[in-house]
């Protein structure tokens, strides 16, 4: 009954795609953020120009009427095909990032607090009240306010703001890890803390983590789209999903394309990776800690 | 006395947070540059004694905490003096706080009316095509950013279909698009919320006994799931309108809707520290309150809560 999971002659590849694992979220999710970075990869070979070639002749062409400009052109008669595909460099860019920083050092203190407990347990559980009180929008345009705009800085500020949610969530699982029989046993025959913290305790809090970051992934790409909507982030000489949108909002009654595609492209991608996100809940964790 | 014990706890907590956040507030503000040098413009008379006497006249020669504690008093009276360039913060705010509370309450209303019958549909047809469907929407929905879907029901519903207006706030017709929005958006999320605790609750015991007395569906659904549901749902929806208040910045934007958010950007762009301190301060200390009084309702109805 059972062999066509388990039948050598598939490759693991096609075994996977046949198993229970293979669900509608996962190969939907998986070909559309593998077809994005693939895009971005490639982004410079497909479109050398980069998307910033002014053609004022061709000036808001609309879509789909011509081979050259698939998806139209923008006010400045630049490729909308072309800006999206070297915009998503920025979404990926920012999304991957701040979510790699923010899980880094969330994980890092959500582990010393959560085993260590005492004045870091307090100190951060406190702060983790401050920061879900404060608008991040607000705060991040004041903030931008004083340092300036750019996606370095919208980096740092995710992080700054994001480190809390993995913190909290790691804690959470270090103190029921901590008082765990092998946990206990390798205190016993004396491993010290450190290599009980990063070898024993955090292998067994990572499916949540990792779940954690993908839809973190996701989120901050919508984030920074909203920033850079509202000029805060990458210079708008650079294409940018947000900045995209930000340009084409004026021509809204004329050129619904120059609003329309780079928005489509943002959801696209989100929609991937909260798929992937939801797949990978549904695998790893059933009991839901991460809903 | 545990009651009276976890009322004061949350309480100072609350105090906790609120001193934390308007003391970085007032201090982030600091840094943003003087502004003597902006108040006194760019005309070129200006000496350094000018700037001199402008920041003695604001007060910005004062200790930082002597700033902040004054910053406090006028938090407590409600008196805010004046801003740079728009006459009485107090005038503005009473004119934006409503108006975001407005916005923020319709968009709540719509997301409730829509989420609540969908999920509970979802939950009772769980795993068939109805439910898949709400489920792929869902995501769906949690996909776009807000403000997109603000621009796109304006190309809709305001230039091809001109049924709303599309920006400002003229007549009641000028919430549906906003309200609209963010109420879709929160939907995404409910929808969810709802189909989960409808599920937990639909297979509990007392559910179980409920059908095994022969109870109708719509009894068993609406009198005994959905009541015992209510209580997260609530307290979720509750959390959830303490971050609007603070989110709703970018939809106010797009749709030029006179709230505290565009109050705060117009602040931002004209360097306006005393009027920015105070809406940035009142938002904070709004979503603290919410969150204080979903709390301690909760903690009063379900005593399992208080432990923590």
């Amino acid at each position: 009954m059972s062999d066509i999971h388990t039948s050598p002659k598939r490759s693991w590849f096609a075994r996977f795609f046949l198993s229970r694992y293979a669900s509608f979220e996962f190969i939907i999710g998986s070909f559309l953020t593998v077809s994005l970075v693939v895009l971005v990869l490639l982004s410079g070979v497909l479109f050398p120009g980069g998307g910033t070639e002014v053609n004022l002749i061709a000036r808001l062409s609309e879509p789909f009427q011509s081979s050259d400009f698939p998806l139209g052109t923008d006010p400045l008669g630049r490729d909308i095909l072309a800006r999206i595909v070297h915009g998503g460099r920025i979404s990926l860019l920012v999304g991957l990032f701040s979510a790699l920083g923010a899980v880094v050092v969330g994980t890092v203190i959500g582990l010393f607090a959560g085993y260590y407990r005492g004045f870091l347990d307090a100190f951060v559980m406190r702060f983790a009240d401050v920061q879900l009180a404060l608008p991040f929008i607000l705060m991040a345009i004041t903030v931008i306010a004083i340092i300036g705009p750019g996606i370095d800085r919208i980096i740092i500020l995710m992080i700054a703001s994001q480190w809390v949610q993995y913190a909290r969530l790691v804690r959470g699982s270090v103190l029921s890890l901590r008082e765990r029989e092998f946990v206990q046993a390798a205190r016993s025959y004396g491993q010290s803390n450190l290599k009980i913290i990063f070898s024993h305790i955090l292998p067994n809090a990572m499916g949540p983590l990792i779940i954690l970051l993908t839809l973190n992934v996701a989120n901050n790409i919508l984030l920074e789209s909203s920033l850079t909507f509202l000029g805060l982030g990458a210079d708008p000489q650079t294409p940018s999903w947000g900045g995209m949108l930000s340009e084409g909002r004026s021509y809204i009654q004329t050129a619904w394309w120059v609003t329309v595609f780079p928005g489509v492209a943002i959801m696209l991608t989100v929609l991937g990776l909260n798929l992937l996100g939801d797949w990978l809940r549904d695998e790893m964790d059933p009991l839901g800690q991460t809903r | 006395m545990p009651i009276l014990r976890f009322i004061l706890q949350r309480g100072f907590q609350a105090i906790l947070v609120t001193v934390a956040v308007t003391l970085f507030v007032a201090f982030a503000i600091r840094l943003t540059g003087d502004p003597a040098i902006i108040l006194a413009g760019d005309s070129s008379g200006v000496t350094e004694d000018d700037l001199v006497r402008i920041r003695e006249a604001l007060g910005l020669n004062d200790p930082f905490l002597v700033q902040y504690f004054d910053f406090i008093k006028s938090l407590v009276t409600f008196d805010f003096g004046d801003s740079f360039f728009r006459g009485s913060i107090k005038d503005l705010i009473s004119i934006a706080l409503p108006s975001t509370l407005l916005l923020a309450t319709a968009s709540m209303v719509v997301s409730i009316v829509l989420s609540i019958p969908l999920g509970i549909y979802s939950a009772l047809h769980k795993g068939g095509i109805s439910d898949q469907i709400i489920r792929v929407l869902s995501l769906v929905g949690l996909s776009f950013p807000n403000f997109w879907l603000g621009i796109m029901l304006v190309l809709l519903l305001s230039i091809t279909f001109p049924i709303f207006p599309a920006s400002g706030f003229s007549s009641w017709s000028s919430l549906a698009l906003p309200a609209t929005t963010i109420g879709i958006i929160l939907t995404a999320t409910n929808v969810r919320l709802v189909r989960t605790q409808m599920l937990e609750t639909l297979s509990a015991q007392y559910v179980m006994v409920a059908r095994a007395k022969g109870l109708g569906e719509w009894s068993v659904v609406y009198k005994h799931a959905l009541r015992n549901a209510a209580i997260s749902i609530v307290t979720f929806l509750g959390l959830q309108f303490g971050n609007l208040i603070g989110g709703l910045v970018i939809i106010e934007l797009v749709f030029n809707w006179p709230g505290m958010g565009t109050l705060s950007i117009e602040a931002i762009s004209q360097r306006d520290y005393p009027l920015l301190q105070a809406t940035v301060s009142i938002l904070a200390i709004m979503i603290v309150a919410v969150n204080l009084a979903v709390d301690l309702v909760y903690g009063l109805i379900d005593p399992r809560i208080r432990v923590t």
